[in-house]
């Protein structure tokens, strides 16, 4: 305590309060993660007994073992949230970085008006009702793989982020006289506003691949079909019906063979571990992106 | 026979201006047509809420009733209710959450050690990368009634009675706005520090020779100079206050009826008539009704700020 504050510096005790309460609420933070992860590794009998903890007292892997070894339905749910997550990503990226570039152009005489077009979706949209109407009426959505991918597809937000990021980063000149060489417009755009545009690109990717991962509401509404739950659909179904995981042990019947019963109290967060995996791995690469991104200073519109 | 030949040579020429932007309109199409799709069509089945819906006739030939589901709609409690949770709970979201994560975002600029500080910022941000069904899940493992944390350790350790959360209406406000402010935090907190970040330090210096405590320099310069942000991020939330969290809310409590009076916001309200009451056109009147408050008050909130300070204004 004796280390004197410099100029401009809290105080010591200041100092010290803040870390503390940082401390508290960076454990609150984290704790539901810990308070899964210990469920998840605890032997079933065990939760049923003493109910959910963090520390297992008795250590087990069965529900991992049930999930990966008998539960096709889960891997298969897993395979259909990849497969969304990749291709959702990568059309959302593209078309959303196409569609940024001609509005980012001041001389372009229909940026005024596409900018709009874009702009008004984020004002007023038709609602639930009448997007699912239309979506199911017109578009045939039920059960369909397209209707986990479309409506996320090119957020108006992530539009207008890589538009101001263009404006603000690609200088004007060097579009004028790649054009004077005789550049075409898309190659100007592939060789040169592209690899200046990383930074944006990388942070919308980012935000698409979150969205994709966490969505199960497209399913809530479309899909009805059990081949093609996403992981999310799955672990919802499963939240509210806890019945749906004693289904997986019907068609599986080794996991019934070594474990009795379907253990399904921690087989729910052993899915809330594998949810989540991919984010923790990917965490660090993430965070930093994500702050990249908020901070191009591109709120607005 | 001259009038209408200038005007043709104009438009001859307006086409050809165009016309030499032909890649750039190629390069739009494509994300165009997904618009139109997907966020302009669906704008078609706004009339579902003035028509006597049946998917036998379908959207065409059902009959117009005018604006009788509209009657139907607010003669119900229902949807004031809905109406009247959204309003309060988005409130609360919006004022607590500022205050919240400026007054992390302040701190986070004084702590000493960098390095925590960097640490503290990504954990506070971890929540914000799950989805509303892992949120549940981990409430449930707190609050759940066989085997929640709560209940089967701590209260029973601390000899309380258990709490049934799940059937209980009185503890959501509590609960809602908690996980809600725990998933958000740590995104608005960077926004503000980037905000904060970027301040000119010439300001703090001329302020520290001018003998300003800390609290002054964050009230004379640190809390002006975020104001744009501030108000932008606010004037977002308002245009959104009559949309909530759909994941939030039919998640989290876990879809239970029993809470319905502290946990039926506007969104779950239209999804619950859709589907459970299978009452579109009802429903499509409640989504309308949603949509179009929505877009008033984004319009307004812009309006006043323009009036206020133009150079805030978000368009």
């Amino acid at each position: 305590m004796k280390k004197k504050a410099g100029v401009n510096q809290i105080s010591n005790r200041a100092n010290c309060i803040i870390n503390i309460f940082f401390l508290i609420y960076a454990i609150l933070c984290i704790a539901p993660l810990l308070l899964s992860l210990g469920v998840s590794l605890t032997d079933e009998k065990e939760v049923i007994l003493h109910g959910f903890n963090f520390i297992p007292r008795k250590f087990s892997l069965d529900a991992y073992r049930f999930l990966f070894q008998d539960a096709s339905h889960v891997l298969r749910a897993y395979g259909v949230s990849i497969f969304v997550t990749v291709v959702g990503t990568l059309f959302s990226v593209m078309l959303t970085a196409l569609y940024a570039y001609p509005i980012s152009r001041k001389d372009f005489p229909a940026a005024k008006f596409f900018t709009f077009f874009i702009f008004f979706t984020m004002l007023f949209n038709g609602g639930l009702v009448a997007s699912f109407y239309i979506n199911t009426q017109l578009f045939h959505f039920k059960n369909r793989l397209y209707s986990l991918l479309l409506p996320l597809m090119m957020n108006p937000f992530n539009v207008l982020i890589v538009r101001t990021f263009y404006k603000q980063s690609v200088p004007k000149s060097i579009i004028e006289s790649s054009k004077i060489d005789g550049a075409s417009e898309f190659r100007i755009f592939i060789q040169m506003v592209l690899p200046l545009s990383k930074p944006a690109i990388a942070t919308i990717a980012l935000f698409d691949t979150l969205c994709y991962w966490n969505d199960w509401f497209s399913s809530l509404l479309y899909i009805s079909d059990v081949k093609l739950y996403s992981l999310q659909y799955t672990m919802y179904t499963a939240l509210m019906n806890i019945k749906y995981l004693l289904k997986f042990g019907e068609t599986s019947s080794d996991a019934l063979n070594s474990l009795g019963t379907v253990p399904t109290q921690t087989v729910r967060f052993a899915m809330v571990l594998i949810a989540i995996g991919p984010i923790i791995l990917a965490y660090p690469y993430f965070q930093k992106h994500f702050v990249k991104g908020l901070t191009i200073g591109a709120l607005k519109g | 026979m001259n009038i209408p030949n200038k005007t043709g040579v104009t438009i001859m020429k307006t086409l050809k201006k165009h016309f030499r932007y032909y890649p750039l309109y190629l390069m739009i199409l494509p994300g165009f047509l997904l618009i139109l799709c997907m966020r302009y069509l669906p704008m078609g089945g706004i009339i579902i809420a003035f028509k006597n819906i049946n998917y036998a006739d379908g959207i065409i030939r059902s009959p117009w009733c005018g604006f009788d589901n509209f009657e139907f709609l607010f003669k119900t409690k229902d949807v004031l209710i809905a109406t009247r949770n959204t309003l309060s709970y988005n409130l609360a979201f919006i004022v607590l959450g500022m205050v919240v994560s400026i007054a992390f975002a302040i701190a986070l600029c004084e702590i000493r050690n960098r390095f925590a500080a960097k640490v503290y910022q990504s954990i506070f941000f971890f929540p914000y990368f799950l989805s509303m069904v892992v949120v549940a899940y981990m409430v449930f493992a707190f609050l759940g009634m066989e085997n929640g944390l709560l209940n089967k350790s701590i209260f029973s350790f601390l000899n309380i009675d258990k709490i049934r959360f799940y059937a209980e209406p009185k503890h959501w406000p509590f609960i809602l706005v908690f996980v809600n402010l725990w998933k958000n935090v740590g995104y608005s907190t960077v926004i503000y520090l980037a905000a904060i970040l970027g301040i000119a330090p010439e300001l703090y210096e001329a302020a520290i020779i001018d003998g300003a405590s800390k609290w002054q320099q964050i009230i004379y310069i640190t809390l002006p100079s975020i104001k744009p942000i501030i108000i932008i991020l606010a004037i977002m939330a308002i245009g959104r206050i009559f949309y909530a969290d759909f994941g939030l809310f039919y998640n989290v409590p876990m879809n239970s009826g029993a809470l319905f009076s502290t946990t039926q916001v506007i969104d779950t309200y239209v999804y619950r008539a859709m589907t459970k009451l299978g009452d579109l056109g009802m429903a499509a009147a409640a989504a309308l009704y949603q949509s179009f408050v929505g877009f008033v008050l984004v319009i307004t909130a812009n309006w006043i700020i323009r009036k206020i300070d133009s150079d805030n204004a978000l368009f």
